[in-house]
């Protein structure tokens, strides 16, 4: 008597497997964008902020890489509002994946920006360029080209790392697999498709990191390694 | 009613320490029992070894944790098997240890320079022996910086255990929680000793590498 697998049961949950996609590929795209932004700020500032400034910075950086996401994540819905700070579920997955993705690409950045010989920015300056002016297009750029493979590792990492947000009731992909398999009872199905599903956007991202790579880094290209 | 001082928590939390402990060691020795096995079997001749192997890899990055872990604790309940939260956790973490150290591991036997191949077999050493005398103790000093750093990775990936009702640090703090009613306090000790097992090996994963690195080997 071997299992049977039946996925024909999962149809009539079209709907609600398509809203927990949308919700996945949202909370992803936004907080790729604001997490490495982040990331930039906080790798600029922990490389020429004021001493304090960059001591709370790496704390809040080895804080967050040496602790579960969903604990992060428990801390941020749960945790907060005990000091007065109220957040609805979706905006506490937004703030905590954000802040996770910009501690790790953060310190990706680092190993990229200090890769940058101090001579470049103040030849930077010398043609007269202003300072931010030459940090851009002399250390930034180059840093972010130079490390680019790591943070669409990172990325991705947190993507699949959001499943776990449908614990604090975010109708996410894993939500809906969770949500159809206490319906349907197929929960191995329900999996097994919502792996899948994982496995495809991971693929996807990495494929349209390096497209948009391709283009944006286009003319650092032979110059790198 | 049961009133919990601090005091109470905190041990309650230690306690719960224990078996997140217990979990990440089951989950890194057994995964670096498979993943040595991978890491051989990708490095084989045989094509459809290496790429048996690479699939295998690609699906456990590619795919969430959390996603894993129901799998294989619904799948084999869809079998027949009823399996603890223990023991499904166990699999789900053993497997996706070996993955990613597979995947470190085979990066270090290949970050032996492919010249040393060639010198060896022209001192006429054959495969066994160029791997025992020439590249695995290379390649070991090289991996043990990033499996010590992926150790932090297994004990936060324990934490998803709890999602499947192992009670483990961040169970036993949802547990504590909901008898409590202080998730501040809980979830910043729970955040707290989390820290206190993954920051030391972390520091001392940057500093086995900043050794390799003055040694001049990176």
């Amino acid at each position: 008597m071997g299992p049977t697998l039946d996925f024909l049961t999962l149809l009539p949950y079209v709907s609600e497997l398509l809203k927990g996609l949308t919700t996945t590929v949202i909370l992803t795209v936004v907080t790729t964008l604001t997490g490495l932004a982040l990331a930039v700020v906080v790798a600029y500032m922990r490389a020429n902020a004021q001493p304090w400034v960059r001591w709370g910075l790496g704390g809040y950086v080895e804080l967050t890489r040496n602790t579960p996401f969903i604990v992060q994540l428990f801390f941020i819905f749960f945790g907060l509002p005990g000091l007065g700070i109220k957040i609805d579920a979706i905006t506490a997955a937004f703030i905590a994946m954000t802040l996770n993705l910009a501690a790790y690409s953060a310190e990706i950045l680092r190993a990229g920006i200090s890769a940058t010989a101090k001579g470049q920015l103040e030849a930077g300056r010398a043609l007269g360029m202003t300072t931010l002016q030459s940090y851009r297009h002399v250390v930034l750029v180059p840093a972010f080209a130079r490390v680019y493979p790591a943070l669409i590792s990172q990325s991705i990492i947190v993507m699949l790392g959001s499943a776990v947000v449908s614990q604090i009731s975010v109708f996410d992909l894993t939500y809906a697999a969770n949500f159809i398999q206490s319906r349907n009872f197929r929960s191995f199905e329900v999996y097994l498709l919502i792996t899948l599903i994982y496995l495809l956007l991971a693929f996807g991202m990495r494929r349209s990191f390096m497209l948009v790579g391709k283009r944006v880094f286009a003319y650092q290209q032979g110059e790198q390694r | 009613m049961i009133e919990f001082t601090f005091w109470d928590i905190l041990r309650n939390l230690l306690l719960a320490t224990r078996w997140t402990i217990l979990l990440s060691l089951i989950a890194f020795v057994g995964g670096a029992t498979v993943g040595l096995l991978l890491t051989f079997m990708r490095l084989s001749s045989n094509r459809w070894l290496q790429r048996l192997t690479s699939l295998y890899v690609d699906l456990f990055q590619g795919t969430p944790l959390l996603m894993q872990l129901f799998l294989i604790f619904f799948g084999a309940a869809a079998m027949g098997h009823q399996i603890s939260a223990w023991l499904a956790a166990s699999i789900a973490l053993t497997l996706f240890t070996s993955a990613f150290l597979c995947d470190i591991w085979r990066g270090c036997l290949e970050a032996v320079a492919k010249g040393q191949w060639h010198a060896s077999q022209v001192l006429g050493m054959n495969y066994f022996q160029t791997m025992r005398h020439v590249i695995l103790p290379q390649a070991l000093r090289l991996s043990i910086p990033p499996t010590v750093g992926f150790s932090v990775q297994v004990i936060k990936g324990t934490a998803l255990a709890s999602i499947i009702g192992f009670v483990e640090l961040t169970k036993a703090g949802t547990m504590l929680n909901n008898a409590t009613f202080e998730p501040f306090t809980i979830f910043a000790l729970v955040a707290l000793l989390y820290f206190a097992l993954c920051y030391p090996l972390s520091c001392y994963a940057r500093y086995l590498e900043k050794k390799l690195y003055d040694a001049g080997l990176r």
